[in-house]
């Protein structure tokens, strides 16, 4: 038999037998994270199946991130029947303004190499990044895991995506994976887990990991793996690959995803000089330290053009409070940024920062749909914070290069 | 079981947002309240007038975007009969056999159905007929086909605690 993928070798290890893309199994489920948002219809559907405990309290986290703070009474009275859940079960509780469920799991060492994690939530694939095979499900599947710490898996084929070169400065991990969603499209890598390979990743960091395993899920994927020799899980060398995918860093430009869907790629030159209204800094793609810092270093001394807003939402307390220690902050919020709780904030368009009919927005976040920020009729672009940062200085979409400082 | 019914036609990458738009994902509704608020973000028209019965044809990845239930028990609690696309996003697909709501992957019989013509559907035999002829289609494995029989994941998990 050939080799195996990290997702054979992780759901063979979990369901006891030999997983081979295709198979059916049944695996033991290491950890599980629930957000506010799913997490409501979660409790309905655990207390509908008439469950009474869950399998293991430790093995569960609820998080309140998609909604909270509440904004209003309607939100404010749900949270609350979620909460009495989560007490009344002694499971692990993340309060609002802890930050978003993603980079927590990660954060506090609940997602590691090997382990199996599912969440309530389409972003769970983030956890590829250390090396857990992490994916999302529905708020019934999560209260069937809950109850019984089981569930079934079509272990999936893997597609290889190579990455040779160095990256240019001015470019981040938020354009290669833009760009790798921009060749592969929004659903070619449908049911599939992706492995990345290239000595970019022994040089990066893990909050640029995070961002690449963070969107496999805009190309469909069910999970993937940025792998290097510090990831703590590998594939054999004679693993079976469904399809490899070379893309050359030294090609790769500041890009966009124009309006509405994530696929639809185009480099910054081809959108330049567009006004915008609104820039929002955040969520479980780019809201990480680096993240804040790589636009701090750009806006630092700046001031942000007249009439553009710019929201700023750190994934995490720990973010929150290493930006404020680091100085970041203070750039930010002198360049004219407003800054909420950790939280999803406005990338999902239920709380905190919701565009106007026909503005302009740029987000550093994973998904353009019209609608996701809670309005429709408006435009919404996907950059990276570099990309973003430049264009608050001008006020129109503006290409990062000539403003990092290296 | 066989079904017929009325076709809304849609082309790819039909995202949740657009089936279920998430300002609603934060109210606890009744699947009844859900349905009324089905492809919102898309289609109005539909949003007003599919009917008990109706099924929905699609191109590729439908149901990408959010891990989000309610935009299975939207159209199921609309009363659309089924869904035949030429492929559905990972989640949506799962989620929709666990809600019991069959998807049909057949991409032949949605290249040549019509908006608004009556097709039909044998879950059975595998088959679709519409205007132009009848289409096969691979049925759920064996697995799931009990899965859904039993009605989706929650009546199945409810039967398998009380044996």
């Amino acid at each position: 038999m050939p080799g195996m993928t990290i997702a054979e070798k992780i759901l063979s290890e979990h369901s006891g037998k030999e997983a081979r893309a295709g198979d059916i199994v049944f695996c033991d489920v290491d950890f599980m994270v629930v957000p506010d948002s799913t997490g409501i219809f979660t409790v309905r559907s655990f207390k509908e199946m008439e469950g009474k405990k869950v399998c293991d309290p430790n093995k569960i986290m609820f998080v309140f991130d998609h909604c909270s703070p509440p904004p209003n009474q309607h939100i404010a009275n749900m949270q609350k029947y979620e909460r009495d859940f989560v007490l009344s079960q002694g499971v692990i509780l993340a309060e609002g303004g802890e930050g978003v469920c993603h980079q927590l799991a990660v954060e506090k060492g609940y997602a590691s190499a090997g382990k199996l994690v599912v969440g309530a939530d389409s972003h769970t694939c983030t956890y590829g990044a250390v090396g857990a095979f992490a994916t999302g499900v529905g708020a019934t599947d999560m209260a069937a895991t809950m109850i019984s710490g089981k569930n079934w898996f079509k272990v999936p084929e893997t597609i290889r995506v190579n990455l040779k070169n160095d990256l240019p400065a001015g470019c981040t991990a938020k354009d290669i994976i833009l760009t790798v969603i921009g060749k592969i499209g929004a659903e070619g890598g449908n049911y599939k887990a992706f492995e990345f390979y290239g000595d970019y990743f022994e040089k990066c960091t893990l909050d640029d990991r995070m961002t690449i395993a963070n969107m496999v899920v805009e190309m469909g994927g069910k999970t993937g793996f940025t792998c290097f020799s510090g990831l703590g899980i590998q594939a054999d060398e004679d693993a079976v690959y469904c399809e490899t995918v070379e893309i050359d860093l030294a090609e790769v430009v500041p890009c966009v995803a124009k309006p509405h869907t994530v696929d639809n790629w185009a480099p910054v030159s081809e959108v330049a000089g567009k006004p915008i209204n609104y820039a929002f800094i955040g969520s479980c793609t780019n809201g990480r330290f680096e993240d804040l810092k790589a636009a701090a270093d750009i806006l630092r001394g700046g001031k942000l053009a007249r009439g553009v807003r710019l929201l700023v939402v750190p994934a995490s307390k720990d973010i929150l409070l290493r930006a404020a220690d680091e100085g970041v902050l203070k750039d930010l919020v002198d360049a004219g940024a407003a800054v909420f709780t950790p939280s999803c904030a406005a990338c999902v368009g239920t709380h905190g920062g919701v565009p106007a009919d026909g503005e302009t927005v740029l987000s550093t976040t994973n998904r353009n749909f019209k609608g996701r920020m809670g309005n429709p009729n408006a435009d919404i672009y996907l950059v990276s914070p570099m990309t973003l940062a430049a264009s608050c200085l001008t006020g129109v979409i503006t290409d990062p290069r000539p403003y990092v400082k290296e | 079981m066989r079904i017929q019914g009325r076709v809304w036609k849609y082309g790819d990458d039909i995202n949740t947002d657009y089936i279920f738009p998430g300002v609603h994902t934060y109210v606890l509704m009744s699947d009844e309240e859900m349905g009324t608020h089905a492809m919102e973000g898309i289609d109005t028209d539909f949003t007003k007038n599919a009917v008990k019965g109706d099924i929905i044809v699609a191109g590729k990845n439908w149901g990408c975007g959010s891990s989000r239930e309610q935009a299975v028990k939207c159209l199921k609690a609309r009363g659309i009969g089924a869904l035949v696309v030429v492929s559905a996003a990972r989640i949506f697909y799962r989620n929709a056999i666990n809600e019991g709501f069959p998807v049909v992957i057949c991409p032949e019989a949605v290249e040549t159905t019509q908006p608004g013509e009556q097709i039909s559907i044998d879950f059975d035999k595998g088959q679709i007929t519409n205007a132009k002829g009848v289409y096969s289609f691979k049925p759920y494995s064996e697995h799931i086909q009990s899965l859904m029989q039993c009605g989706g994941l929650l009546p199945y998990i409810r039967q398998s605690l009380a044996e």
